[in-house]
């Protein structure tokens, strides 16, 4: 793509609220009817609401919309959603799927150049264009991550390494070898490669290596803070999910206040999880989103079980597309203790105030009769470990008293051999829980 | 002063583990003078006296694991009653703690771990017992 077309891309963020909300509004009526049209489903529960195509007149209007879940792409597997005729669809992806059957996703050429766009400018965010070396190590294949980034880094002229996730110490050789000097995978993973990396002699700070494009799973600040010192790059938030597109619904911007959701693509809402009334800016609830400009699967108010909020005001880096929390953690993610909501997120992010405590843990959830409790694995360091067992059990109840001081519960803190949790190459899974086996 | 170095391994109590660390060692041709073993519901330290602590450290932390090495005093104690007791009294006149001790089995060598080695090895010398260096150690072993 020409420079000019770049920085035109890059200046969609920037629009003034009057225009962006204009072609917002067009894009959700022409993707109403679409839907109304062509999803059977969509359909079916606008006429339960007494409602046709013809509802939105202005953008409040989205608020009378029916919901999507999850589940419904679960129940209509695999092509049920579909609203274009197979000969339309260039592409499938598919979620993972590790609780219950997979969810399928398909995209017309339109819906992929549109992706592509999302990515490119979440990319372009972070400074990344020609003259970069992009080590894409998200996993490729039906996972959107790998694709996405791919193509965003492709269309800005960069220099992809399509290294898919895996063989870390090869992954290290590359980096190294070849100046690489973005990285995009799961924050879990990089930790990993960092992990690896110096017990491989490599000094990163003498690697070219200078921005890294985390996203996939939730991950605190103090994990990026993490990052950010032992490895020396900036660590970059990049948010999306399968069923709206993939990575690039929203990205992190230099000011670091939320993430901008490319808002004339998708369209956010934050609602209140138990009642689904749509709440003003600047509260707490589930992010809906809505795609404006997806044809061949469109989600209309899509329930993404995300906890966020959009951020009031102006972002200081002058882009007027709108701002969502970084998402530290899910609904789905939710651990109910002793009837204290607890999320991984918050032992995460108490281990890591602590200097010397690694950021590799696992949470296990028990029940003894009525009681459940939490235990939470930790990697020991020689740093932490003096010689006596003192040492050991002092450690052990200052992790404690940090995780008590967030959640409120007392935990039990296990400390173990460093390298003994498992690494993820992907999606980290942090939770074990016994309870109901 | 004269101190040996001791290596201190973090253990998880998994099975196989002290069979692992040694077995690295008696490969790299590492001999293992003595070694004790100290446990919890959770998890144990295992404590090693070898010849070349550093070489043993590198190679113990290539097999993943923590490794810590802590100063310790080998103290000569003659196989009589009342011996123990006395280096006992001096550590314990001197308001110096000992963390943990343990002995060479048949040789009456105890290693010694306190707060403050400097204070307890001048007080031991100046009450007569023999403290050991790593050369006389391991030498006398032979």
């Amino acid at each position: 793509m020409e420079k000019s077309a770049l920085q035109a891309l890059a200046q969609k963020d920037f629009m003034s609220r009057d225009e962006l909300e204009s072609i917002q509004l067009a894009r959700l009526k022409n993707i109403v009817s679409h839907a109304y049209k062509n999803q059977a489903l969509f359909r079916s529960r606008m006429q339960e609401k007494g409602l046709d195509d013809t509802c939105i007149k202005e953008m409040k209007d989205i608020q009378k919309l029916p919901f999507f879940k999850k589940v419904d792409l679960r129940d209509t597997y695999p092509f049920g959603l579909l609203s274009v005729p197979m000969e339309d669809i260039i592409r499938l992806q598919a979620s993972s799927g590790t609780t219950g059957s997979p969810i399928v996703i398909a995209y017309t050429r339109e819906d992929v150049a549109c992706w592509q766009e999302a990515t490119m400018r979440a990319l372009m965010i972070a400074g990344i264009g020609s003259g970069d070396i992009i080590q894409n190590a998200y996993g490729y294949g039906l996972f959107t991550g790998g694709m996405g980034l791919h193509y965003g880094a492709e269309g800005l002229g960069a220099t992809v390494l399509p290294i898919s996730s895996g063989n870390t110490e090869r992954q290290i050789k590359l980096m190294s070898d070849f100046g690489v000097t973005c990285i995009s995978c799961t924050p879990s993973y990089f930790l990993h490669i960092i992990e690896k990396a110096k017990q491989l002699g490599y000094d990163f700070k003498k690697m070219k290596l200078r921005n890294g494009i985390f996203g996939a799973e939730p991950w605190t600040n103090e994990m990026r803070q993490r990052i950010e010192e032992e490895s020396g790059i900036k660590a970059w938030d990049i948010y999306g999910l399968t069923e709206i597109s993939g990575p690039g619904v929203a990205m992190d911007c230099p000011a670091r206040t939320g993430l901008h959701m490319f808002e004339d693509l998708f369209y956010p809402e934050i609602i209140d999880p138990e009642t689904g009334e749509a709440l003003p800016d600047g509260t707490e609830g589930e992010l809906v989103i809505t795609t404006l400009h997806k044809f061949g699967m469109p989600m209309i108010r899509y329930r993404t079980r995300d906890i966020s909020v959009i951020v009031k005001g102006e972002c200081e880096c002058g882009r007027t597309i709108r701002r969502i929390k970084r998402i530290d953690h899910r609904n789905d993610d939710m651990l109910i203790i002793r009837g204290v909501n607890v999320f991984p997120s918050q032992i995460e992010a108490a281990l890591l105030t602590i200097p010397g405590v690694q950021p590799h843990y696992h949470i296990i959830v028990r029940r003894h009769g009525d009681l459940d409790t939490l235990e939470v694995q930790v990697e020991l360091s020689a740093e932490l470990f003096g010689d006596t067992i003192r040492s050991i059990e002092v450690i052990q109840k200052k992790i404690g008293n940090a995780i008590k001081s967030i959640i409120g519960l007392a935990v039990t803190v296990t400390p173990v051999e460093p390298g003994s949790l498992e690494r993820s190459m992907g999606k980290a899974k942090r939770v074990t829980d016994l309870r109901n086996k | 002063m004269e101190t040996v170095k001791q290596l201190s391994l973090f253990l998880e109590n998994k099975p196989g583990h002290v069979y692992s660390i040694c077995k690295t060692l008696g490969e790299a041709g590492i001999n293992i003078y003595t070694l004790t073993l100290a446990d919890t519901a959770q998890f144990g330290i295992l404590r090693l006296i070898v010849e070349d602590a550093e070489a043993s450290k590198a190679l113990l932390e290539k097999e993943g694991f923590i490794v810590n090495i802590a100063e310790v005093l080998a103290v000569r104690i003659d196989n009589q009653p009342g011996r123990l007791a006395q280096v006992a009294e001096i550590l314990n006149k001197e308001g110096i703690n000992v963390e943990y001790v343990y002995a060479f089995a048949n040789r009456h060598i105890f290693l010694y771990r306190v707060d403050d080695t400097e204070k307890a090895y001048q007080k031991l010398i100046s009450n007569g017992f023999c403290v050991l260096s790593s050369h006389e150690l391991f030498n006398t072993n032979k």
